[in-house]
């Protein structure tokens, strides 16, 4: 296409900067209100630059703040966030790699309707299984566990790790595979010789989004966990609702800025997978 | 057959049905528990009794849920609206081979990566009058400026329509910008040689071969919409009183805080319905397109 001229450009720009004015607006007050007082921003606002650098507010809110009635900050939500963001990210892509590897590379009969299925689980309401899970957890005996929590997760995966691998497990081409068969290589053989050392750029994808995906996830931690058994997100509810009547704005935002920054720092570093993940997800 | 080839062959099964009859299983047989559930007699816990269609017409004859599904379409619709719009002009201004494109393409998409509870959180902070944007107003010597949407029953759904599109804009714009990059420079050239000018070849030639792309946004926007809840929970908890709830908020206040479970499975099969109205079509549109397009090859 041409190129606009200078003027158009500036006004492009204008417009842009404009607009990412206002897509950053509310990480930057977070920011700034991490490190103001409480008295400060109950005078003049949560919209307003610090007068001191109140970096006493992130101590404060990893270790000292009340949430219901446990006063230990945030860190062991955040804990309980890792504990299960990462192995249920782990497992589910693993799995979701080898339903993919199976259902794109090992074709059976039926093989599309089994995956037809699991792209409905992507596109299903959670409160569809609510009930289910709740059931279940409890006859498991993982009510309020972390434990519970990451295998909701693990299961919930599967369908997308799975939708992402298998898409692009198919451009991997068949007469490679029948080579390797004729070599007298089986399922397991060529899935750790072939198809894994060409995998990492859709296994850093998929394990992008299910983290993001996971660290976030609020419905069922708040369902299924409470106390000081909820991961970091039902947490930051909980605190709000305790400090509805005298907030702490200013240890507030640096628990909010806390929660958010293990997915900002994945986005941060792994932005370009994240935007593939995105288009091969939504647009395939 | 050795002990060992026989355990060979049996291995690779192993590890190909567990996650598939799990995944499928669990697609499958969790939902046909609720749809169960649903025409039950359960309340605080499971009653398999059958109430046959009961937990249904009561759900309808609530006003949570009325209130909610009404809220649904308000902000389904202006969320849909505007994330398009603001998606469509960044990715369209991105898409002039502009300077710095990738930083503004990361800062558009960057809410995605952050959770629903703290965009909830710090919207909330923003729109509150006496600490948000009025009081920054107030403060500027502006004393007449009234933005009171969060507080305001009749304007406490836009205000989450704001955050949601705050959110979902960079999202609209990342696909759409993908689409606009794979039209056909051939498409572009002939347009070009016919004399027509930026805004004109954008809507008789671009928009038109992004088509597909266009609907596949709007349809990921809508299930978005009608999967909402975190945001709302974190926003506005569905208040000032029940002004802002939506469907996603009463199917949870049934199950778990009146211990309706029967009643709040009903309103989540209503749910999975709204998004069956909303895909099922896309996916037959899919299927037909995938149908002509090998038609013709």
């Amino acid at each position: 296409m041409r190129m606009p001229s200078p003027v158009s450009r500036a006004a492009i720009h204008a417009v842009l900067i404009a607009c990412a004015a206002f897509f950053l607006a509310p990480l930057t007050v977070v920011a700034l209100n991490s490190l103001r007082s409480a008295e400060d921003i109950a005078r003049a606002g949560v919209i307003g630059l610090p007068h001191a650098l109140m970096w006493g507010n992130f101590s404060g809110t990893w270790s000292g703040l009340c949430i219901a009635e446990h006063c230990s900050g945030i860190r062991p939500y955040m804990w309980n966030s890792m504990r299960m963001t990462i192995p249920a990210t782990a497992l589910s892509t693993l799995l979701g790699a080898l339903n993919g590897y199976s259902l794109s590379l090992w074709r059976f009969r039926g093989d599309s309707l089994v995956f037809g299925i699991m792209t409905l689980g992507v596109f299903l309401p959670e409160q569809m299984r609510l009930v289910p899970w709740a059931i279940v957890l409890s006859d498991l005996g993982l009510f309020n566990t972390i434990t519970g929590l990451a295998l909701i997760h693990i299961v919930q995966g599967l369908s997308f790790a799975t939708l992402f691998c298998r898409n692009y497990y198919l451009s991997i081409p068949q007469d490679l595979l029948k080579a390797a068969r004729i070599d007298g290589a089986g399922y397991f053989r060529i899935f750790w010789r072939i198809v894994l050392p060409l995998s990492p750029p859709i296994l850093i994808v998929t394990v992008i989004w299910q983290f993001t995906g996971i660290w976030n996830e609020y419905l069922f931690g708040v369902t299924f966990s409470t106390g000081d058994h909820q991961p970091i997100t039902a947490a930051l509810i909980a605190l709000s609702a305790r400090l509805s009547d005298a907030p702490q704005y200013g240890e507030q935002s640096a628990a909010v800025l806390l929660a958010a920054a293990p997915t900002l720092l994945v986005y941060l570093f792994g932005g370009r997978y994240f935007l593939r993940g995105l288009t091969a997800g939504a647009l395939k | 057959m050795s002990w060992r080839d026989r355990w060979g062959r049996v291995l690779p099964h192993l590890a190909i049905w567990p996650p598939i009859v799990i995944s499928c299983g669990y697609v499958l047989g969790f939902s046909a528990w609720t749809i169960w559930v649903s025409f039950t007699r359960s309340t605080l816990m499971p009653d398999y009794a059958w109430a046959g269609l009961r937990n249904y017409s009561s759900m309808l004859a609530t006003n949570n849920w009325r209130i909610a599904c009404v809220n649904l379409l308000i902000y389904g619709a202006c969320f849909v609206v505007f994330a398009m719009t603001i998606g469509l002009l960044l990715a369209v201004l991105i898409d002039q081979r502009i300077r710095a494109e990738n930083i503004y393409r990361a800062i558009f998409l960057y809410p995605l990566a952050v959770s629903f509870v703290v965009t909830g959180t710090v919207w909330g902070w923003l729109l509150n009058p006496s600490i948000g944007v009025q009081k920054l107003m107030h403060d500027l010597g502006w004393t007449s400026f009234r933005f009171e949407w969060l507080i305001d029953p009749n304007m406490a759904i836009y205000a989450v329509v704001i955050a949601g599109v705050w959110q979902a804009a960079g999202f609209a714009m990342a696909l759409l910008l993908a689409g606009l990059r794979s039209v056909d420079v051939d498409l572009l050239k002939a347009a070009q040689i016919d004399g027509a000018g930026p805004v004109r070849t954008y809507l008789r030639v671009i928009f038109p071969a992004i088509g597909p792309v266009l609907i596949a946004v709007v349809v990921m926007l809508l299930q978005f919409a009608i999967k909402t809840y975190d945001l709302v929970a974190a926003l506005t908890g569905g208040g000032p009183g029940l002004s802002s709830t939506l469907p996603t908020l009463v199917i949870y206040d049934f199950m778990f805080q009146r211990g309706e479970l029967a009643r709040g499975s009903a309103a989540a099969v209503m749910l999975l319905g709204s998004l069956a109205i909303v895909l099922v079509p896309y996916g037959l549109y899919r299927l037909w397109r995938r149908r002509a397009a090998s038609a013709h090859a």
